[in-house]
């Protein structure tokens, strides 16, 4: 399971630090305005660097002159493709292999561009202003073509986004065995709708940026960049610029949150790279907040036409989805989508016989997509309303409905239909606590006293509902494939090294952006090594053993197994010279609180301090095995997936009037295994949350019918603040995971239930009106229209 | 390009210099006067991370030119710890974890201080209203509103 931590010595540690909610290490200088981004750094000499970028959805370029911006004074560089795309190799993430598809592969728009915010230029100059002046100095002609906008036509639409390609289909897959269609057709009741969900942006609070700087006869890339993988970096900087790894070294600091976006590099940040290289400066650039949200991913937009069916007293007998998800043009990291890991998880944590899936991604002239956390979460979306759906025509409280479905201990392990094995898991569990948590039977109770006086002038059919609230209650249940542990995913590493005065640094190839990496993982070495948290200092970027970074709920399970073997491998050396010192067995040592102890003879103990500096400074006094020094670096290879899950419930207010949805209560039942930090762990749902909520209710992504953004700013592009939120309760179940220390990951899964789960509560409230909701965001308009479309 | 020379008092200390028509007060207090603990979210005046007090008033650094500013009283968020202890309000941050990331919360910080100096007795849907004002991408707000009102209590008894 791990790597090579060695022999087990001495007593196991004990859990002082892991499980406790330890104040976080990172917060002293975050708190202080002493944060490390990367937006900080300007070295003398420094050019700024900028995009002139498409104002076209699809266009031929016509004419391209850079002359007068060229001519500015201040302006270092104007290149275009014809300059810049021949220096570069592939831009692929890594987990694209060779062959794999993708849209087509240039640093910047050649001959023609494909969505609004194109990169055609780059323009380098001495200071942010004068390069926004040059900007305006580039003069592109365009002859506009027609864009391809709309994904759900995209398939049949004989024009291309990328001629190339030769379709617009840029993959797709498929597993729908006969017996589910005969499944379906002998159910007795089978519901079926098709879900579209809004495009939605990641939106960090913190923008993209790098500052890279070449080195020239040192022949060294040193990258400064907000990421959530500096290996990533490093590694895709390398194939572009035709370098090897070691000479690129990628630096990070504190990241201002990412949520899948900084995981792979965009062109950008490529081209800033090549004019480092060109110009032989450091080159900055920090992205603006209208580019982040035209330019540097979108996400979520895809339509499941979903069917459920079920026998007269409401089982699951069958389930289909068809998917379809827009790909946008340029993909973030040349990512071939999310379909095929939605459809397997459509089952989520119910028996049903037999599920036929099928999807396709389709290349439209939008901005690319990419992940945003949790980003095959439609399949929890499709789901879960689509249960909510079937429990109105069976005139079954959807709670209930979970309560037959819902796997149960007895049912596990699990295999689903379509090919997974869930185990340790416990939804039956978290539905039960969550609907404990939200209360729900007495909730039921009171809506069904308010929908007897308000409802009562409200029959649909008769007249458009004019005044009056609708309470309405909705649960949501998923699995979550956290840590998923494939091929290149399936490693980290890290290294602990015991300084010479007993102080700790650990190496790790995580890439923390918000996540508190810095506490969790130090608390696991913490308490290996019979240390404070507050003496272990943790290091991301160069010099630290491969990893993916952080993403995909990994970091946990993952790094934390990683950061654990290696401590152990510390902890194992440390104990034997120790031993060694004070001639003692390591068996009979007790390890903790920054020293070393012989059991029951407390007198005789030694600083963790004093055996570090005998392990580097006195290596003649060490066991004749061990060569000095007390350092450890191991891998861990995780299982290819670590299931978590959770159950949300939440309550609303529905305004028949205004169509606004004001939320009361939130409730989450979650089972992450083992917790290394609780308060870790409820930040990391609460977050997730507030952004479900922001995609269910307020955020979307829109295009006008050329294809122009119409969200280019907050303004417009309507990220939840404090006053949409509700305040949130927590319940935790514990089942413990395979990997050591019992943990699983957790980041993600706040994000994927909170969609449905806000999704159905807003339908429950408007359920006694007839409306019928499938398309998000629930904006006031769009459910004040449902509303008159329902009265007729 | 014009440029005026401004003085100001940025966290008690008077400074002057010579500013460009166009640098915002975000920028100058950043890149000129090395304060880069006021964040730059959008520059659009809709994020709230480049919140400084003026006065004791929350203002968007990001729209807002430095030569605007002469003359102004500014607190950024390095005056809050000015020696080697953290204001109560950021120690209840730190207990309540109002932050993840990190990125928002000066701004965050600022504007909570600006509602518990005008409110000292807030309760948690004046703190919620509150900081409406300021986005924050990670921690789904609740966190932020217990620290704000745990931060006015300590503050109360420390005045009482
Ligand atoms: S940076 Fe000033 S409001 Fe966003
Ligand atoms: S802590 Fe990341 S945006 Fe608020």
């Amino acid at each position: 399971m791990s790597g090579s931590s060695g022999p087990s010595v001495g007593a196991p540690p004990a859990a002082r630090y892991v499980g406790q909610s330890v104040a976080r290490l990172e917060d002293p200088r975050l708190l202080t305005g002493r944060g490390r981004y990367v937006a900080n750094l300007v070295p003398p000499g420094t050019g700024h660097v900028a995009f002139a970028r498409s104002t076209r959805a699809r266009a031929r370029i016509t004419r391209l002159d850079i002359k007068a911006a060229a001519a500015l004074d201040g302006v270092w560089a104007v290149w275009t493709a014809a300059d810049l795309n021949p220096d570069v190799g592939s831009l692929r993430g890594s987990l694209v292999l060779p062959g794999g598809g993708g849209p087509p592969d240039h640093l910047l728009a050649d001959g023609d561009v494909r969505f609004v915010g194109d990169p055609v230029a780059v323009v380098v100059a001495v200071s942010p202003a004068v390069v926004a002046d040059a900007l305006e100095l580039v003069e592109i002609d365009y002859e506009d073509q027609t864009p391809v906008l709309d994904f759900e036509t995209a398939a049949e639409n004989n024009n291309l986004v990328h001629p190339e390609l030769g379709s617009n289909v840029s993959n797709s897959a498929e597993a729908w065995p006969t017996t589910v269609d005969e499944a379906m057709a002998g159910a007795d009741t089978s519901v079926r709708a098709v879900i579209t969900q809004n495009r939605q942006a990641n939106a960090p609070m913190e923008t993209r940026g790098l500052l890279a700087e070449w080195r020239a006869f040192d022949e060294t890339l040193d990258v400064w960049i907000s990421t959530q993988s500096p290996h990533e970096t490093a590694l895709a900087a390398a194939r572009t610029l035709g370098l090897a790894v070691h000479q690129v070294r990628v630096h990070m600091g504190d990241v201002g949150g990412g949520f899948g976006q900084k995981v792979f590099l965009g062109r950008e940040e490529f081209a800033v790279m090549v004019c480092a290289r060109r110009l032989g400066r450091p080159m900055r650039w920090i992205e603006g907040r209208s580019e982040n949200l035209t330019s540097s991913n979108h996400a979520r937009r895809d339509r499941a036409d979903v069917s459920l069916g079920a026998t007269a007293d409401g089982r699951f007998v069958a389930a289909t989805i068809d998917h379809l998800e827009d790909n946008g043009a340029y993909s973030n990291g040349g990512n071939p989508g999310n379909g095929r890991m939605a459809c397997v998880h459509l089952p989520g944590p119910y028996r049903i016989g037999s599920v036929g899936w099928r999807t396709a991604t389709v290349y439209t002239n939008t901005c690319g997509r990419g992940a945003y956390r949790g980003p095959w979460q439609i399949e929890s979306v499709a789901r879960e309303l689509i249960v909510d759906m079937l429990a109105r025509r069976l005139e079954i409280d959807p709670l209930e409905l979970r309560r037959r479905n819902v796997l149960r201990a007895e049912d596990l392990p699990h295999n689903t239909a379509t090919g997974l094995t869930y185990d340790r898991i416990s939804p039956a569990e978290c539905l039960d606590q969550v609907a404990e948590m939200i209360d729900y039977d007495g909730f039921r109770a009171t809506q069904r006293e308010v929908r007897a006086t308000v409802g009562a002038s409200l029959a649909p059919g008769e007249r458009a509902p004019g005044a009056g609230s609708l309470p309405g209650i909705g649960v949501a249940v998923y699995v979550e494939p956290s840590a998923i542990g494939f091929g290149a995913l399936a490693t980290e590493g890290a290294t602990v090294r015991v300084e010479p005065d007993g102080s700790v640094n650990v190496y790790a190839g995580t890439g923390s952006h918000g996540q508190s990496l810095e506490t969790t993982i130090a608390q696991i070495v913490a308490d290996a090594l019979g240390v404070h948290p507050g003496n272990v200092r943790f290091h991301q970027g160069h010099g630290t053993p491969y990893g993916f970074g952080t993403g995909g709920s990994r970091s946990a399970v993952i790094a934390g197994g990683a950061a654990r073997a290696a401590s152990a491998g510390v902890r194992a050396k440390l104990l034997r010279i120790a031993a060694e010192l004070m001639e003692a067995s390591p068996d009979d040592l007790d390890l903790g609180g920054g020293a070393v102890a012989v059991r029951g003879t407390p007198a005789r103990r030694m600083t963790v301090a004093e055996v570090a500096q005998a392990a580097y400074m006195r290596p003649d006094a060490l066991p004749d095995d061990i060569s000095g020094g007390l350092e450890h670096t191991a891998r861990f290879k995780a299982p290819p997936v670590t299931y978590s899950n959770a159950a949300h419930a939440c309550t609303c207010e529905v305004d028949i009037a205004t169509g606004e949805v004001r939320l009361l209560r939130y409730a989450v039942s979650e089972d992450c295994g083992a917790m290394i930090n609780p308060m870790v762990v409820k930040g990391q749902i609460a977050g997730g949350v507030a952004q479900g909520i922001g995609g269910a209710l307020l955020e979307e992504v829109s295009y006008d019918a050329d294809g122009n953004p119409l969200t280019t700013t907050f303004a417009d592009y309507l990220v939840p603040s404090a006053a949409e939120v509700p305040s949130f309760e927590f319940g935790h179940i514990v089942t413990l995971s395979d990997s050591p220390g019992g943990h699983k990951g957790t980041g993600e899964g706040g994000a994927i239930g909170s969609v449905p789960c806000v999704f159905n509560a807003v339908a429950d409230a408007l359920a006694p009106l007839g409306v019928r909701l499938t398309d998000g965001p629930l904006s006031p308009h769009r459910i004040r229209t449902a509303i008159l479309e329902a009265a007729g | 390009m014009s440029t005026h020379d401004i003085t100001v008092t940025i966290n008690g200390a008077a400074t002057s210099a010579s500013v460009e028509s166009r640098r915002s007060l975000a920028d100058f207090l950043r890149h000129d006067v090395g304060l880069v603990g006021t964040h730059i979210g959008c520059e659009q005046g809709a994020c709230g991370a480049c919140t400084v007090l003026i006065g004791g008033r929350s203002v968007r650094s990001c729209i807002m030119f430095a030569v605007q500013a002469d003359g102004a009283e500014i607190q950024t968020v390095e005056s809050l710890a000015p020696g080697a202890e953290m204001h109560p309000l950021q120690e209840a941050f730190r207990r309540h974890q109002g932050l993840q990331c990190g990125f928002c919360t000066p701004g965050m910080l600022l504007r909570s201080l600006e509602l518990i100096n005008d409110n000292p007795n807030l309760t948690a849907e004046e703190a919620r209203e509150g900081i409406s004002s300021n986005m924050c991408r990670c921690t789904g707000y609740q966190y932020i509103v217990d620290a704000v009102l745990d931060a006015a209590a300590e503050m109360r008894a420390e005045e009482g």
